[in-house]
């Protein structure tokens, strides 16, 4: 009896000090937690090497230029003068245009498959947009270069200049040559790109507002849309931003698509339709032939700026839909 | 009976919301004229040829992309090797031991590499494994694409194994299992199915990968000399047969492009037939 109780207490693991330490080592407690929080360290080892590693590679660009590497308009690899003017510019410009695209089309969609579409058919157009996210960005910029390009040189492009091209000051976007590739083209490809992300995050942002919120305005007299504009879209706002802000983090940071697409310029033209160049598209297109230190330390520090902007971006984005979720996004 | 307020409050109503199906539907065709467009580009353009050949020198029709199809492999499996195990385990330590303070700043760490951009992962491939050696190799490649994996499986293996009920976990250890043989051969096996399925999901993923390979994995127009030579894969060719000016070449990047499609959707869809199989379980 005694010897049984003694066995019994002896299993029973003490619960502080070395000796708990001992028993959780023992049982290989404790070294699978060392071994599994070693790699989720590696993972905040790996992205501050990343940092680092730009940080430093870009070291000779960054003291040569300073804080004039920004506003310097001249990208001369001849003449070992770099700026990043120009493919701020462009990135700018085209993940702009990818929004005004994508924003109202993917909103719209969003609210079509929450409030209106039977669930069913909902989870089906959800999950082919899901797929749509899957398709890799090259294969996007292979039919951006075979199907936009040339609709924007023989159709889009000349139906512009002729129409908004004629108005006092928007024309200003649509006036001179028009080559097919550029911005706007870009622009385009980007937001097909985007929208999919759009639609599902505010899909379901959309989805965890309560019923109530519509039943309330409805039975005050309200339409379908009015509770669906007035009421349901306010209420899930911030969540619907943090969707916008992911899916300009992506446009921003966009590589592929764009590089097939944008005419590769350093140029900053006021024309949509004249062609440019993005921060994304200049690593891929010069980094390979970038000869001498300062050449490659100046697109080390283009990465490194395209870094900083995505990073700011995801962070608010995250905190936006967090924000929301936790039902914190009601009008105030 | 119905003033001309009410009526164009109804009419407003009726307008907006068929635009919104006009908006879900437009989306949805993109993907048909997508996948229309490529089957019907691609599959006119492909042939035995292009599984079995090597590339032609420019300026011969014909040849294929053998090499860039095993390059891709073999970069996905350097990828799943040295990605898979640290986006697993890092999954497991945020499921299981996390604390408060250091899961959030993992899992916030984590977003934020997720969230990179493509080719910034591939300058830092490239500083890390190119610049020592100076030159171009399938590792670099390998290292770039293992880097992004990680974050995918990290949150996907987290948020499966949350989703294993508690009282499975309670009826191990009151059975007197200790903690990470609890883990080992009960909640692990119980969540395999999705944590497989997102592994499945991280390496469809980074096969499309084109931005970070351009300088790391560079290309070739031969087979690979080994894993620290330059290696083809079929992003990249896709991406430099559709910029040169040979109209053969563009055919072959079609050919190319749907094969990389099917490639990921098919491992897609894989993945998530997997997942409801699952669950329904």
């Amino acid at each position: 009896m005694s010897a049984a109780a003694s066995t019994i207490a002896h299993e029973v693991p003490p619960q502080a000090g070395p000796r708990a330490f001992l028993h959780r080592l023992r049982q290989g407690d404790e070294i699978a937690h060392l071994l599994t929080l070693t790699f989720a360290a590696v993972i905040l080892l790996l992205t501050s090497m990343l940092v680092y590693e730009l940080w430093r590679n870009s070291h000779l660009s960054r003291t040569q230029f300073g804080w004039a590497f920004f506003w310097t308009k001249v990208w001369d690899p001849n003449f070992d003068d770099f700026g990043a003017a120009p493919f701020i510019y462009g990135t700018l410009v085209t993940s702009a245009v990818a929004l005004v695209l994508a924003v109202p089309l993917g909103l719209a969609s969003a609210i079509f498959l929450s409030e209106l579409a039977p669930r069913n058919v909902s989870d089906v157009i959800s999950f082919l947009i899901d797929l749509l996210a899957a398709v890799p960005s090259v294969i996007y910029g292979l039919l951006g270069i075979f199907i936009v390009v040339p609709l924007m040189r023989t159709t889009i492009g000349p139906l512009l200049i002729n129409t908004v091209g004629n108005l006092p000051y928007l024309g200003a976007l649509f006036r001179g040559p028009n080559y097919g590739v550029g911005f706007l083209t870009a622009g385009i490809v980007l937001a097909i790109m985007v929208v999919p992300f759009i639609i599902s995050v505010s899909r379901e942002v959309l989805l965890t507002v309560p019923r109530e919120q519509r039943e309330a305005a409805m039975a005050l007299g309200a339409t379908r849309w009015e509770s669906t504009w007035q009421v349901v879209v306010p209420w899930a706002r911030t969540g619907i931003m943090g969707s916008i802000f992911l899916a300009l983090a992506r446009a921003l940071g966009e590589t592929m698509a764009v590089t097939m697409v944008i005419g590769n310029a350093a140029a900053i033209k006021a024309s949509l339709l004249s062609p440019g160049d993005t921060i994304a598209s200049t690593i891929a297109n010069q980094f390979t032939e970038a000869t001498g230190d300062l050449y490659l330390s100046s697109l080390i520090e283009l990465g490194l700026v395209l870094f900083l902007i995505t990073f700011i971006l995801n962070g608010l984005a995250r905190i936006l839909i967090v924000a929301t979720e936790r039902g914190g996004g009601r009008p105030a | 009976m119905s003033s001309p307020r009410i009526l164009w409050r109804k009419s407003l109503n009726y307008v907006m919301l068929t635009l919104t199906g006009v908006a879900a539907f437009a989306v949805v065709s993109v993907l048909f004229l997508i996948l229309g467009y490529l089957i019907w580009n691609g599959g006119t353009s492909l042939s035995l040829n292009f599984f079995t050949q090597l590339p032609k020198p420019v300026g011969e029709t014909g040849g294929g992309m053998a090499n860039a199809i095993v390059g891709s492999l073999k970069l996905l499996f350097l990828a799943a090797i040295m990605g898979l195990p640290v986006g697993l385990l890092a999954g497991v330590y945020l499921a299981e031991f996390g604390g408060k303070t250091f899961s959030f700043v993992v899992r916030y760490t984590t977003d934020l590499l997720n969230g990179v951009p493509s080719i910034v992962i591939g300058i830092f491939a490239y500083s890390l494994v190119v610049l020592p050696v100076k030159h171009f190799s399938a590792l670099a490649g390998g290292v770039a694409l293992g880097i992004m994996v990680i974050p995918i499986t990290v949150r996907s293996t987290e948020e499966f194994l949350r989703a294993v009920p508690g009282n499975m976990r309670e009826a191990a250890m009151a059975l007197g299992a200790s903690k990470w043989k609890t883990i080992a051969t009960v909640v692990l096996p119980a969540a395999s199915g999705g944590i497989l399925t997102g592994m499945l999901l991280a390496l469809a993923r980074v096969a499309g990968e084109t931005a970070p390979l351009l300088f790391t994995a560079f290309g070739n127009r031969f087979w690979s000399q080994g894993w620290g030579q330059p290696i083809a894969s079929l992003p990249v060719m896709i991406y430099t047969y559709a910029v040169a000016p040979y109209d053969d070449w563009h055919r072959q990047a079609w050919a190319a492009g749907l094969v990389l499609l099917g490639l990921v959707l098919v491992s897609n869809l894989g993945a998530r037939f997997i997942l409801a199989r699952t669950k329904a379980v």
